[in-house]
């Protein structure tokens, strides 16, 4: 099996994100998604692309580009708008020896494909009794701002996260869109790999040979001692702005990027809620019923004893994305709305 | 090319234990150990008949909440089948599938959806993955008339047209969703007319006459393993039963019986019995034998399934992913 021989990336404590001075060579968020999916292509003949204009000059915001040139039009294959039924056409293929990488240029896509995903996808090795699996990734992005509004910029992964037999991620790095898509691919899994689209020109030192983030594992962005700041996605890019500001200020704050909503790295969230004792859950999702009600949850559950204060979460607004620029910026929370939470609770 | 008299033999036997497993469920369904909703295909055995003589081990299809007689005629042993109606970790999917969900992958049986027109796309990813292979299999989406109304359909046919996949599409037309008939549901065209939109070779046959499936079918998979792309087949024929479970549903007035008993009168058992009473292929001898074969069959595999072991249920978690 061609990816058997892949190291996991061990890292799990303090990565400095996007750090300049690192040796290495760097990537960006886009360029790092592409070399996944141009290894993966080149190494594992299973392995093909599918997605609505994939082959276009756009190139799904470049993490494409080039690909349908280098393995043709079957490896890399656009398709009908057609969610439903090409996730369903993909998951055939998975089932029976395949492993495509079906790609959708916005999350908003994926309701469409609810059927498919939820009832197929997700449950397919469990009703089989383990005999059939279906090795399927989707790619779906997230946008935000000028006005993209409530169909073109939503953060759904909590929805999925939701259904057993789904891995859902989350990568806020390019060294983790790599590592993650592979490690996705490679799972065997059915995994959901939700990208941002304001991370796509972030650059960070990412390793030329392919390597896999196994889905489930958290990582500490950040080391501190007062609070825990959990983030997925572009939410840690914020955390990561207001635990800098926090230190100017002697306030401790550790960074902890969830990088997978299912699974979810508990024992990681805990661990550092009892070493901090305060927590603030930021999400680029919704509160009610999302990922930040989960990990508070998971703390009440676990670790009550060793919260000193009351956990405070961070979401965007209970609707959906308006478009009015001053809007926007109501909608959107950011570091300043994290660096007054973290006061508060002190 | 197999001698005539053989293919029938087949055809015939094939029905025969699809009818009589359906049979025996029917006769210990009310002893209320079979745990599982289930959708029976008495009237209907024709089409997996006429179908699957055509198909390899390797050629895969995709079923649907009444999978019972396609899994019968594609391969997979009556006994598992039964087991998996109990709910027993021997089961084909170990008890964690029960009616809807039969699979034997090693028999080329991914699996069944009970979500209406979930198979057909599935088939058409089967027949994907056979085109990028290039492995020569053939696939065969087995659904009902309700999933040409659904949105997957059009969407497969749609894909499958534009890459010639080698897929058959072969919609069992009992003229019944539960129990909304066709026509306060689509415009009157008829199923197969919805294929020549996408380009397709369409036609419509009748379902209870094995011999039209049997020759339809093998012509349409001749062209999808030839590379010329998908057919549409709609074979019209009637569910003796009602849409689920042991008992039928024209009493309490689903469905009318005039047309109940017209269909009745076309079984398909009986009709090839009646339609070649000279061939000599299926003599007075031959039909008792295989009735003797078949009942001893369905007794060895009834009788396993009630004496087999439940699932643990410390394992419930088993399954969910690889990981677990």
């Amino acid at each position: 099996m061609p990816w058997t021989g892949i190291q996991a990336d061990g890292r799990r404590d303090c990565e400095v994100y996007g750090a300049d001075g690192e040796a290495g060579r760097q990537l960006t968020y886009r360029d790092a998604i592409r070399e996944a999916l141009d290894q993966a292509l080149g190494m594992d003949p299973r392995v093909f692309l599918i997605g609505e204009g994939i082959d276009d000059p756009g190139g799904v915001f470049g993490s494409t580009l080039g690909l349908a040139e280098k393995y043709g039009s079957l490896r890399v294959m656009d398709m009908p708008l057609a969610e439903n039924g090409l996730t369903g056409v993909a998951a055939g293929a998975a089932m029976t020896g395949m492993r495509p990488v079906l790609i959708h240029m916005r999350v908003d896509f994926l309701p469409m494909a609810m059927d498919q995903i939820v009832n197929h996808v997700a449950k397919w090795r469990y009703m089989t009794g383990g005999k059939v699996s279906v090795p399927l990734t989707i790619r779906a992005i997230t946008g935000r701002g000028w006005g993209s509004a409530a169909q073109h910029s939503q953060s759904l992964h909590a929805l999925f996260a939701h259904i057993p037999g789904l891995t859902v991620v989350m990568p806020a790095s390019p060294r983790d869109a790599k590592g993650l898509l592979m490690g996705c691919i490679a799972s065997g899994e059915p995994s959901l790999v939700i990208e941002h689209r304001w991370l796509y020109d972030l650059k960070e030192v990412v390793p030329e040979e392919p390597f896999l983030v196994p889905p489930g594992v958290g990582l500490i962005r950040r080391e501190g001692t007062d609070v825990t700041l959990v983030g997925v996605s572009h939410a840690v890019y914020d955390l990561l702005l207001a635990a800098e500001q926090l230190a100017t200020e002697g306030i401790s704050a550790e960074v902890l990027d969830l990088r997978s909503v299912r699974p979810l790295d508990e024992a990681l969230i805990i661990s550092s809620v009892r070493k901090t004792g305060r927590m603030v859950v930021m999400d680029t999702g919704w509160k009610r019923c999302g990922i930040s009600a989960e990990v508070a949850a998971v703390v009440s559950e676990s670790a009550h004893d060793a919260l000193r204060a009351p956990f405070r979460r961070i979401c965007i607004a209970e609707c959906p994305a308006p478009a009015s620029a001053v809007l926007e910026d109501a909608y959107y929370p950011g570091c300043a709305d994290v660096v007054a939470c973290v006061k508060g609770l002190l | 090319m197999k001698p005539v008299s053989e293919i029938l033999i087949e055809l015939y036997r094939t029905m025969l234990r699809i009818r009589r497993f359906e049979e025996r469920v029917v006769a210990l369904y009310p002893e209320q150990q079979m745990k599982t909703p289930v959708h029976l295909c008495l009237g209907q055995e024709a089409i997996p008949a006429g179908v699957c003589i055509h198909l390899g081990r390797e050629d895969q299809i995709f079923s649907t909440h009444r999978s019972h007689g396609h899994c019968i005629a594609k391969g997979m042993s009556l006994k598992s089948i039964a087991m998996e109606l109990y709910g027993r970790e021997t089961g084909c999917c170990r008890g964690r599938g029960g009616s809807m969900h039969l699979a034997d992958p090693e028999q080329g049986i991914p699996g069944s959806t009970a979500i209406v027109g979930g198979s057909i796309p599935l088939a058409v990813g089967a027949a994907l993955s056979a085109k990028m292979q290039d492995n020569g299999r053939a696939s065969v989406a087995f659904f009902g008339d309700g999933a040409s109304e659904e949105g997957s359909f059009h969407e497969s046919l749609n894909f499958a047209a534009l890459h010639h996949l080698p897929v058959l599409f072969v919609c069992e037309n009992n003229q019944y969703a539960t129990s909304s008939r066709l026509a306060a549901r689509q415009p009157d065209t008829g199923i197969a007319a919805k294929g020549a939109g996408y380009g397709i070779p369409s036609r419509e046959l009748d379902g209870n006459d094995v011999l039209a499936v049997y020759r339809a079918a093998g012509e349409a998979l001749g062209r999808a393993r030839a590379g010329k792309g998908p057919t549409l087949l709609e074979c019209r024929t009637w569910r003796w039963m009602g849409h689920v479970g042991p008992t039928c549903d024209v009493e309490n007035g689903c469905r009318p019986r005039d047309m109940h008993e017209e269909w009745l009168s076309r079984c398909p058992l009986e009709q090839l019995r009646i339609r070649l009473p000279e061939s000599g292929a299926l003599s007075p001898d031959f039909l008792e034998s295989t009735e003797l074969a078949v009942c001893l069959e369905i007794d060895s595999a009834f009788n396993t399934a009630r004496h087999s072991p439940d699932p643990d249920p410390s394992q419930i978690l088993r399954y969910v992913d690889g990981r677990g």
